[in-house]
């Protein structure tokens, strides 16, 4: 009932919009929602009137299946515009069109990190949770068709997010650009969201709740919170596209980063931490190393990385107290976080020799061991001397992907490379060894794309601060902008060869959902299994 | 002790709201108090809201994505200040909504960037990045020259800023149109109260273009302000010490 009232004020918002658009950008967007809200409409009706029985003592896996198309799919065209923005800084004449305002760099950033960030981990974490939530409580999820307008109403905010950056609708926040419209719809479809989760954490048949949902459940609250604050602006006009931010100057800096920092925090380390425990433990056959340890660490975890924000601020306006703050906090941050990668290998104790045989396993295995690694490279860049030196440059753009690459990347691959085949009910992936490729193809990708970025990255910031013998400033900026050429191009490379591996993936989900199964790869284990030992 | 976690691992709800308890610490403590301590922003003269060229420029720098490669924000640090020029004060983005100091600088610092270069070099550089400084890796934006700027609803993008905080009065609301044509023509009959609303305002073409209005009018006005409206030569930083 609420789901067809929502639509129905959706269907009535956008028509007046689109009629009475105060620009033309406006009125596309409207008569998306339009699209959108109506086709929703129909489809509502007609499951209804279909007479479709659910049965409430089975798992709703439909919606997590859906989650892994639109993970698989997101994440190909975010790392596509990624390796397209890359190619445009190492060879600007070549690939920027001065009539085209939309193939700019400055609107195609913001595609590739939404489309990464939130399209591609949103799917998987929404993906992900509704199935993690579903097993370790032991309950349907809960809200009926609820979990499908999150998945929809989720996936048209990607839609309208994305197709505004090409037009140039941007509030300019980092990560949180998409205008105020698609931001009142993310709330309602975030609050449907933990609706759901809460919901089917109430009707839990296990008496206590698993780890993994603490982490989620951190991830949705946390980032409802981040998301209306950072997004209170005043609307031009309702029918407008633009807005104007409510704070200003330095509140608005520090606002903006307590987000954007937290966007990282929680959006991609609770929510993907809550992967890891679920998914490590499973393929590891293992239960999780340490229960005192998650405590510990998960309660550390969400209340120390919400101070970390002013670590982005360092030697700006911003108050030095502030600056301090967020430097203290970022540093002890690094205990909990190495917490929870020591959680996630230890959970292999006995099960070490399965990263061998198993390379699903061992990416997610180097997955947590980026995860250590950048973790440990956070609270050294939030020094601020060092941050002197890294700020402002491609260090820190390095330091992001072998986070978001390494991390990220490897355990929603992992936990994509464990659901197909549970999912679709296969015995197995369909080839073992073209995970074997995607890992080793995606491994080079990531290290010449993270070594790249410190070394011009670092370069760069020495160029800057650089002084020749009579005292001068060493090297004009543009000298700096030219040295990095061929760091631009090695990590063009590794993105390319990151796109490649996600290639590679997309096709063995696909065979594997297909039901084939690559004989010859399999054939062999039998024989190993059926032969005695000496 | 760990026993007791027990009370939030059967509760759904209860860990909801502990959770979100934990989290909202951090902001409240840290972001809060830069709303009332006077000791945030400074206090300096010369700092004015935007002109409605200017703003109307900001727009398109905002639309276009600026902020992804440029910086507005000079650190205290020999270096910067010797390659760009005064370290930013925070009273320089209080009219800022949202703040456009930026994290990458793919491209130089633009904080302070007004008057450094003539309005034909921007012009130029605008159009083709690579006419003018060979090794840059900058996108083209010869789109603006052509296009004319919709300012349509340019008092509605002052009241939202004052909506906002920012001290627009009534008088530059009614004027906003007239103000805003009034900038790129040095012969117009408003030119001296439009410098009394918006002083030391440049007044002139920018685009070198007298038929109309064009988007790279407004982009050269903003850019040419950038960094301009505090004189330093009067700037007492001992005096904000508190």
């Amino acid at each position: 009932m609420v789901i067809a009232a929502i639509l129905l004020i959706g269907v009535l918002w956008s028509l007046f919009t689109a009629a009475r658009a105060a620009d033309p950008l406006m009125g596309a967007h409207a008569a998306m929602f339009l699209i959108a809200m109506t086709v929703g409409a129909f489809a509502l009706i007609s499951h209804l009137s279909s007479g479709h029985v659910v049965d409430e003592n089975a798992y709703e896996t439909g919606i997590v299946k859906a989650g892994v198309v639109a993970s698989v799919f997101w994440g190909i065209a975010g790392f596509l515009v990624g390796v397209v923005i890359a190619a445009q800084l190492a060879f600007p004449s070549l690939l920027y069109f001065p009539e085209l305002a939309w193939t700019n760099f400055g609107r195609l950033r913001p595609l590739h990190t939404s489309a990464v960030i939130f399209a591609f981990g949103g799917n998987v974490l929404i993906a992900t949770s509704f199935y993690v939530v579903q097993r370790t409580s032991r309950a349907r999820l809960w809200g009926g068709l609820t979990p499908w307008f999150v998945f929809w109403g989720y996936n048209l905010f990607i839609v309208i997010a994305a197709t505004g950056y090409l037009m140039g609708i941007t509030q300019s926040k980092e990560y949180a650009e998409p205008e105020w419209y698609a931001d009142i719809w993310l709330t309602i479809v975030w609050v449907a969201y933990l609706l759901v989760f809460l919901g089917t954490l109430l009707k839990r048949k296990e008496p206590h709740i698993y780890v993994a949902n603490w982490f989620y459940l951190a991830f949705i609250v946390t980032i409802a919170m981040l998301h209306i604050v950072n997004n209170l602006a005043v609307p031009v006009s309702l029918t407008g596209s633009k807005s104007y931010s409510l704070f200003s100057g330095v509140q608005d800096a520090l606002t903006q980063w307590w987000y954007g920092h937290n966007a990282v925090g929680f959006f991609l380390t609770a929510g993907f931490l809550a992967i890891m425990y679920y998914f490590i433990p499973k393929k590891a056959e293992r239960p999780v190393y340490s229960y005192r340890l998650s405590i510990v660490h998960f309660w550390s975890l969400i209340f120390l990385y919400i101070w970390a924000g002013p670590h982005h601020l360092h030697y700006t306006a911003l108050p030095e107290w502030a600056q301090t703050l967020g430097m203290t906090f970022s540093i002890m941050l690094w205990m909990p976080s190495w917490g929870g990668m020591i959680n996630g290998l230890m959970t292999l104790s006995g099960a070490w020799d399965k990263l061998r045989t198993d390379p699903v396993l061992r990416m997610m295995v180097v997955s947590v061991a980026f995860y250590g690694m950048s973790t440990f490279e956070g609270p050294l860049m939030s020094i601020r001397s060092v941050n002197s030196l890294s700020h402002y440059t491609d260090w820190t753009i390095g330091h992001v992907h072998s986070g978001a690459l390494g991390w990220v990347g490897y355990i929603s691959f992992g936990a994509l490379y464990c659901l197909v085949p549970w999912l679709w009910k296969r015995k197995a992936l369909y080839s073992r060894a073209l995970v074997e490729w995607h890992f080793w193809i995606s491994t080079l990708g990531i290290l010449l794309y993270i070594t790249s970025m410190w070394v011009s990255g670092i370069m760069q910031g020495l160029m800057w601060r650089a002084y020749n013998e009579f005292g001068f400033l060493e090297f004009s900026f543009v000298e700096t902008v030219e040295a990095m050429h061929p760091y631009y191009i090695i990590r063009m490379v590794g993105g390319l060869l990151f796109l490649i591996g996600a290639f590679v993936m997309a096709y063995n989900l696909w065979r594997t959902a297909r039901g084939d199964i690559r004989e010859k790869e399999y054939a062999r284990d039998a024989a190993l299994a059926a032969a005695p030992a000496e | 002790m760990l026993n007791r976690h027990e009370i939030f691992e059967k509760r759904s709800l209860l860990l909801t709201v502990a959770i979100l308890f934990v989290v909202a610490i951090g902001g409240v403590v840290e972001i809060a108090p830069l709303f009332y301590l006077e000791s945030t922003i400074e206090k300096v003269k010369g700092v004015r809201p935007y002109s409605p060229l200017e703003l109307a420029g900001r727009n398109i720098y905002i639309r276009e994505g600026c902020y992804t490669c440029h910086s507005q924000m000079v650190r205290p640090l020999r270096d910067e200040v010797e390659r760009y020029g005064h370290y930013s004060l925070a009273a320089e983005s209080m009219y800022d909504h949202p703040f456009q100091w930026g994290s990458k600088r793919s491209g130089p610092d633009l904080a302070r960037v007004g008057g450094k270069y003539s309005d034909a070099w921007h012009q130029q550089h605008l159009i083709d990045p690579r006419s003018v400084v060979p090794e840059s890796i900058m996108p083209p934006y010869a789109f603006l020259d052509k296009r004319e700027l919709d300012y349509s609803n340019v008092e509605a993008w002052l009241k939202a800023n004052r909506a906002v905080g920012v001290p627009y009065t009534d008088e530059m609301i009614e004027n906003a149109k007239t103000d805003l044509e009034a900038q790129i023509d040095p012969f117009s009959d408003v030119y001296d109260e439009f410098l009394a609303r918006y002083p030391n305002a440049q007044i002139r073409n920018f685009d070198g273009d007298a038929r109309s209005v064009s988007e790279m009018d407004a982009m050269i006005a903003y850019l040419q302000v950038l960094g301009t409206m505090v004189d330093f030569s009067t700037y007492e930083p001992e005096e904000n010490y508190r």
